[in-house]
């Protein structure tokens, strides 16, 4: 393959473009296998009160995979902020994905709330990763408040409903000056494949690969997709023609 | 003495480190963080902040998530 531009994100140079989630397994000690098969060097995880006898899933995702724990369970920006410092008490790095959710219905991020986080959190120093809804302002703002790339979904978490959202994504990635992650809804490596060919320069992808009936292989599948669309996003897709057919084939010299 | 732990009240028999109390109750503290009345305890400090009556501790880890 061509040797494409890497993706930088907070200063990190990152060979893959596919970060992927550990929830919802059935088996964590699939997500080594996972992390393999995936190439990905960027790896979600969730923070939550320990209970007695339970386990991490830190035993399960291998040493070289950079964390990027969100802030599931905020329910506004105070808590976003609570959640981050804890994870960054952890000593497992800066790198923070701000998920403000109140609504437990749609589960869809407040944008205000996320943007007030971003704020605070990259005075920190923490590298900043919102998760959005794909609205041009709050895209704005999150870049505004030192945002080092934001993450706006495709459809609701954990429906693997796809790229719902694509023409407001497409407006994200035409206006904001940061990457773009392509994050929740994505079910499919042809919905990775499209966000990525489309502009995305990466994709989050937990639901999808976990809740498959073959997570391993699901996990290489989204890696060649997101590799193809971000291939064909740089070659170039030729022009479309909203008219008539146009002949591939000269249309001259035919046998009679 | 009474403290909070993950927001239930807990008994214990006398006030200790907050090292010897995940000891006592078998969670790794390397594995864990700890907020003590809203205050992050860093890890180095987990074997000198004490847990007298009426604290409220938070012990959170890592979990699957997206």
């Amino acid at each position: 393959m061509q040797n494409l531009p890497k993706l930088t994100i907070g200063g990190v140079e990152l060979e893959s473009r596919l970060f992927i989630g550990t929830g919802k397994y059935g088996d964590d000690s699939l997500i080594p296998a996972v992390c393999e098969a995936s190439a990905s060097q960027v790896i979600t995880v969730a923070m939550r009160r320990v209970d007695r006898g339970g386990t991490g899933v830190m035993g399960h995702i291998p040493s070289h995979m950079r964390l990027l724990p969100n802030t599931s369970g905020a329910r506004n920006a105070e808590e976003a902020v609570r959640l981050a410092r804890l994870a960054r008490a952890a000593g497992c790095g800066n790198w923070i994905k701000i998920e403000v959710i109140s609504d437990t219905r749609w589960l869809l991020p407040d944008g205000y709330e996320t943007a007030k986080a971003t704020e605070i959190l990259a005075k920190e120093g923490f590298t900043v990763l919102p998760y959005i809804n794909p609205d041009l302002y709050v895209a704005r703002a999150c870049a505004d408040a030192g945002a080092a790339a934001v993450m706006p979904l495709g459809s609701p978490i954990g429906t693997n409903r796809g790229l719902r959202t694509k023409e407001m994504i497409g407006i994200l990635i035409e206006d904001i000056d940061l990457p773009i992650v392509g994050d929740a809804g994505i079910g499919r490596p042809s919905q990775a494949c499209e966000a990525m060919d489309m502009g995305a320069d990466a994709c989050l992808v937990n639901t999808g690969i976990a809740s498959s009936s073959d997570p391993v292989a699901m996990a290489r599948a989204f890696a060649q997709a997101v590799q193809a669309g971000r291939a064909a996003f740089t070659a170039g897709a030729g022009a479309v023609s909203a008219g008539n057919a146009i002949a591939s084939s000269p249309l001259t010299g035919f046998l009679r | 003495m009474n403290i909070t732990v993950n927001g239930e009240s807990r008994e214990l028999d006398s006030p200790c480190t907050l090292l010897e109390y995940l000891q006592s109750q078998g969670i790794d503290p390397d594995a864990v963080v700890a907020e003590l009345d809203l205050v992050i305890i860093p890890r180095e400090n987990f074997g000198s902040v004490r847990l007298v009556q009426g604290v409220s501790l938070e012990i959170l880890h890592f979990v699957g998530g997206g």
